[in-house]
């Protein structure tokens, strides 16, 4: 497909918020903050620098081909890099990647816990259905490398924490 | 020996580390004495075996004669494997598991700490990924061994076999050659001589809370050869399983 219109790299952010995460549906690679840059190269396409949430997370190949596919039903051709600095960290999810977290029902990475020290305070979870803080730590390994198990003690229901990474 | 020589070596070290404690604690998967923590030891290998791909891909373009990843993980033979001899150890019990781990995780959390003050860019990127996960793992094993440790007459026993059958290990990870120095000099990696003292710290203040203790007078059997890729025999039957399929039908991708 040719198209007369110029692409710009705003475009391409825009159909980027169309690409999903394949874990975690409802959100997509912007609201996960993974997308350093997106690059024009001379020949016309577009490279896209991606950075892995995790190391060893199988999603990043999958998002990757889903970011080359969802540019080529629009006539873009492009190849996605991945990157690793600077490295990701749970604070580059977007505000509203946060609120459809929590819709789905996996509660969204909370300030508060230290990192600093081997046994530093973890942060106070909220539950995503009931709000309550009254929720207890059942795995800090959970479905997904960056998922954490834990139960609301007040509306009993047990639930993923997206885990806080920085 | 050239710093690119010593690099490649030393990126080599690292990432057959992760690859093989990785792959072991893969074996668990399906196996875990719970689900919770079948889960957890699944998710470690995961990121083990992350961190191997990037210290793999890194080696591959360091070393520049057209190999991948995949063929510095799956394809070379058992004497060219150069990770320390404690993570090729079988997973025996979860305790087991749980100090092999517990060794580990503490010496990692030094080093990449350390490594993300590397002069090279791209080991100081993949530290400063790579530490973010050696936190859980470490925490995580940490608090098994005090759990365990301190728990029923029948968990601290096991776990203190298993501490006293790997103690001996634990000197291979501040292992030293000309690799090191070379790489030392230049700025690329951290002096693990420098850390020792906060290891036995760490080391002994945890096993402290978990009424566990190191054993005295191992100095006898202490082995450091998997750095120059003499292995126990455990590694070999290990590659077996892990290259089976790369040997049986070469190229395969899934």
């Amino acid at each position: 497909m040719s198209t007369t219109k110029e692409i710009t790299s705003e475009y391409i952010w825009k159909l980027l918020e169309e690409v999903p995460d394949p874990e975690i549906p409802v959100v997509s690679v912007i609201d996960l903050g993974v997308i350093r840059h997106v690059i024009k190269e001379d020949d016309g396409s577009w490279t896209i620098k991606m950075t892995p949430t995790y190391t060893g997370c199988p999603a990043t190949n999958f998002m990757a081909m889903n970011v080359v596919s969802r540019l080529k039903e629009d006539g873009i051709k492009s190849k996605v890099d991945i990157v690793l600095s600077p490295a990701w960290i749970t604070d580059y999810i977007t505000e509203e990647g946060r609120r459809k977290l929590k819709e789905y029902g996996v509660a969204p990475p909370q300030q508060g816990g230290d990192s600093s020290t081997l046994f530093g305070k973890r942060p106070d979870v909220i539950c995503p259905r009931c709000d309550s803080t009254n929720t207890t730590m059942v795995s800090n390994f959970g479905s997904t490398a960056c998922k954490a198990f834990y139960k609301c003690n007040d509306c009993l229901e047990p639930f993923d924490y997206f885990k806080c990474h920085k | 020996m050239t710093k690119e020589e010593a690099l490649f070596q030393f990126l080599l070290r690292k990432a057959d580390d992760s690859l093989i404690l990785g792959h072991r604690l893969s074996e668990w998967c399906g196996h875990g004495p719970v689900l919770e923590e079948d889960i957890a030891l699944s998710n470690i290998a995961l990121d083990l075996i992350g961190q191997a791909t990037e210290l793999f891909k890194y080696a591959a373009e360091v070393e520049g004669k057209g190999r991948t990843e995949d063929d510095l993980a799956f394809l070379r033979i058992e004497r060219e494997y150069r990770n320390v001899l404690l993570v090729e150890q079988p997973n025996g019990d979860f305790g087991k598991t749980i100090v092999r781990q517990f060794f580990f995780d503490q010496f990692e959390l030094l080093f990449y700490q350390a490594l993300t003050q590397s002069k090279d860019d791209h080991i100081k990127a993949i530290a400063e990924k790579t530490i973010l996960e050696i936190r859980y793992h470490a925490r995580h094993s940490a608090e098994w061994i005090i759990r365990l440790g301190d728990g029923t007459e029948e968990s601290h026993e096991r776990v203190q076999k298993s501490i006293n059958e790997l103690a001996r290990f634990v000197d291979e990870l501040f292992y030293q050659d000309e690799v090191d120095e070379i790489l030392i000099n230049a700025g690329i990696i951290a002096d693990s001589k420098k850390l020792r003292e906060a290891f036995d710290k760490n080391v002994a203040d945890i096993l402290s809370e978990a009424t566990l203790s190191l054993p005295e007078n191992n100095w006898q059997n202490k082995i450091t050869s998997g750095r120059k890729g003499i292995h126990t025999e455990h590694l070999g039957y290990l590659l077996t399983e892990l290259q089976y399929m790369q040997r049986t039908y070469p190229g395969l991708q899934w």
